[in-house]
């Protein structure tokens, strides 16, 4: 288990309420669920919020996904507590998350948590300029193409400390980065080129 | 190797359109309508003879699971719940899936649906993969578009499909924590019995099934049972994705038929281990839950991966995660970060899994150092004993069985570290007694 707190008050913001297009798609994701069951859209609905709040989940919003669905605010606490992908304090523009299980650490995620903590510093803080956070997160599933990170809603895999400072220079700079492996590579197949599937589709 | 023709999933490296269009021109969406028409009854039949297990990482049999459902609705609806949840650490095949072949899941749901009577569906996608999560709308709308699936179809089954989303539980993983979670809940697992296929989603009846085991059944309905179960040996039949990763000269995915030995696997698809096959150190052939396999001839020398030859060595095929390590690995450490996995993950719902993972992870740590006393080695073996088996669900004991294969196979690594912190610790007097 891990012990996750909200954020104090003084970094909590008054209020919260979804921008006009995010509560039509609120609206629209009820439907995927019979009636009386709009809890179940909980979690889709945190994390619209989240990313509406600039990537953390303030208190407000958890009190407004509450209220939006007709619960209790402490199953909506409850819900924003457990899931680890909820960030409770605020985090940078770019926020990395470094997998750091096994299969990642075989292949040289403690070069890219050096990375971080000479580049970022220390776990979980904001940079001055409010561009990057990070925080090492539990297999984020392309163990293929470890080692890797998740920086918002991209993956980047298959890293080397070079290939990961040098994306970071990149979005420090506004310029995009291709997500996806680093090196020369479709998806998960073999570096050089599938060995099966050659015949024609 | 297997034969390209007998691969079900063809656009696994997504060098061809995802699209439908792409889809039906490898196969998918082929004669649906007569699968269909062969009947419930006829359905779950052809998956049990084809001899498909659960791909999720207990192996269940698919089609037996599927003859739990009530035949008959008591007024209730049925449900069918895809776990695409994937999380268990060296596994990364489902979201080849989502984002290449998503149309072979779609269909699989369908098919699956109407064997089991739901009219409704949903994909539980873990929240990490945003963009495959997009992909599989994308693809969810345009089987709607084309009347594949939905109200008044093509096929004349109602079938709604909504994909939903988690936030980062590995525990949801685990089926009636998955329902949970579903439901806007924390993802903590139910006490079983009463079992989903009666009690499940809403209280409702329902089946959680992998991701690749309902996107291989529209190929085992064409091709049909006889031709998967051709594949692979008795009770492990038909092929499989793997997942190769860790220490091998060229990690990736590949399917492949079941049965295949490791060093072929090895050889054949990822360049095979990082300086030989002597430099193997160990393998953990499915995902972190499971013992590791060391090197040598009764070992990982004679290792077949299916399910019987995963457990001939004291492991389990899992979800087919290869995690190679070599002879460089701090083999102490490595296993200490798997633990670490489990005591960040465990849900805290049951006390033995709650302290037994961080307690198990905090002398592991102590034990890579050589910080420890011998006694404690045996301690720990006890310990996992008292984990297993003594939780709600399965997570304690995945918690466990790698703990278990480190002290069953490298015990002399331990106290080997442990003599030599006792030497090294002398001269300052520093050795301290067990802090837990």
């Amino acid at each position: 288990m891990s012990v996750r707190r909200l954020a104090p008050p003084e970094l909590q913001p008054k209020s919260f309420a979804f921008t006009a297009e995010n509560l039509a798609w609120a609206k629209q994701q009820l439907a995927k669920y019979p009636p009386g069951r709009q809890q179940s859209a909980i979690i889709p609905l945190l994390w619209r919020a989240q990313q509406q709040a600039g990537g953390w989940l303030p208190e407000p919003a958890i009190r407004y996904v509450a209220d939006f669905l007709g619960v209790a605010h402490i199953r909506a606490l409850e819900v924003a507590t457990f899931y680890t992908m909820f960030n409770l304090q605020p985090v940078g523009r770019f926020h990395v998350q470094l997998c750091g299980t096994t299969p990642c650490r075989l292949r040289g995620a403690d070069e890219l948590e050096r990375v971080c903590r000479a580049r970022i510093g220390a776990p979980g803080a904001v940079t001055h300029d409010g561009k990057f956070s990070w925080v090492e997160v539990e297999c984020l599933g392309a163990c293929v193409n470890a080692p890797m990170v998740q920086i918002n809603e991209d993956y980047y895999e298959d890293l080397t400390a070079e290939s990961f400072g040098r994306i970071l220079d990149e979005l420090a700079a506004g310029r995009k980065v291709k997500p996806g492996p680093q090196i020369d590579r479709q998806l998960s197949a073999p570096v050089g080129g599938p060995t099966t599937l050659k015949e024609k589709a | 190797m297997l034969a390209d023709k007998d691969r079900i999933f063809r656009n696994l490296y997504g060098l061809h359109d995802w699209r439908l269009k792409g889809a039906r021109a490898r196969g998918a969406w082929d004669a649906t309508k007569a699968i269909l028409a062969k009947g419930r009854e006829a359905i779950i039949d052809e998956i049990k003879n084809s001899g498909l297990r659960g791909r999720g990482g207990a192996g269940f049999p698919t089609g037996l699971k599927w003859s739990f459902m009530p035949k008959k609705s008591d007024g209730r609806p049925h449900y069918l719940v895809v776990n695409a949840d994937e999380s268990e650490p060296g596994t990364c095949k489902d979201r080849e899936i989502m984002r290449n072949d998503p149309h072979l899941l779609i269909e699989g749901c369908l098919i699956a649906g109407f064997a089991m009577g739901a009219n409704t569906a949903y994909i539980y996608v873990r929240g990490e993969f945003v963009h495959e999560r997009r992909r599989l709308e994308a693809a969810v709308e345009e089987a709607y578009a084309a009347r594949l699936i939905g109200k008044n179809n093509v096929h004349g089954w109602d079938f709604d499909l909504h994909v939903h989303h988690g936030a980062g539980a590995y525990i949801c993983g685990e089926e009636t924590a998955l329902l949970e979670s579903l439901e806007g809940k924390k993802g903590m697992p139910r006490l079983k019995p009463p079992f989903p296929a009666n009690v499940g989603l809403y209280g409702c009846p329902t089946t959680v099934n992998n991701v690749e085991s309902i996107a291989v059944v529209p190929d085992i309905m064409r091709r049909g049972a006889s031709w998967f179960a051709s594949i692979g040996r008795p009770n492990n039949t038909g092929t499989k994705l793997f997942c190769i990763s860790g220490h091998v000269e060229r990690p990736c995915n590949v399917e492949e038929a079941m049965g295949i030995p490791l060093r072929e696997l090895l050889e054949t698809h990822a360049g095979g281990v990082r300086g030989g096959w002597d430099n193997l150190l160990a393998v953990i052939p499915g995902g972190s839950s499971m013992p590791l396999v060391p090197a040598g001839k009764d070992w990982a020398d004679s290792l077949i991966l299916d399910f019987d030859g995963c457990r001939d060595k004291k492991s389990a095929l899992g979800t087919a995660a290869v995690i190679v390590m070599d002879k460089s690995t701090d083999i102490v450490r490595a296993m200490a970060r798997i633990s670490y996995f489990y005591k960040h993950e465990s849900c805290g719902q049951c006390t033995p899994c709650r302290e037994g993972t961080g307690w198990m992870w905090r002398v592991l740590m102590r034990m890579a150092e050589g910080r420890a006393q011998k006694r404690e080695i045996d301690m720990l073996m006890d310990v996992t004993t008292q984990i297993e088996g003594h939780t709600i669900c399965a997570f304690g004991d995945g918690a466990a069985w790698p703990v278990q294969g480190l002290l069953r196979h490298f015990r002399g690594e331990i106290e080997r570290r442990i003599d030599e912190y006792t030497r090294n610790a002398d001269a300052d007097g520093a050795v301290r007694e067990a802090a837990e």
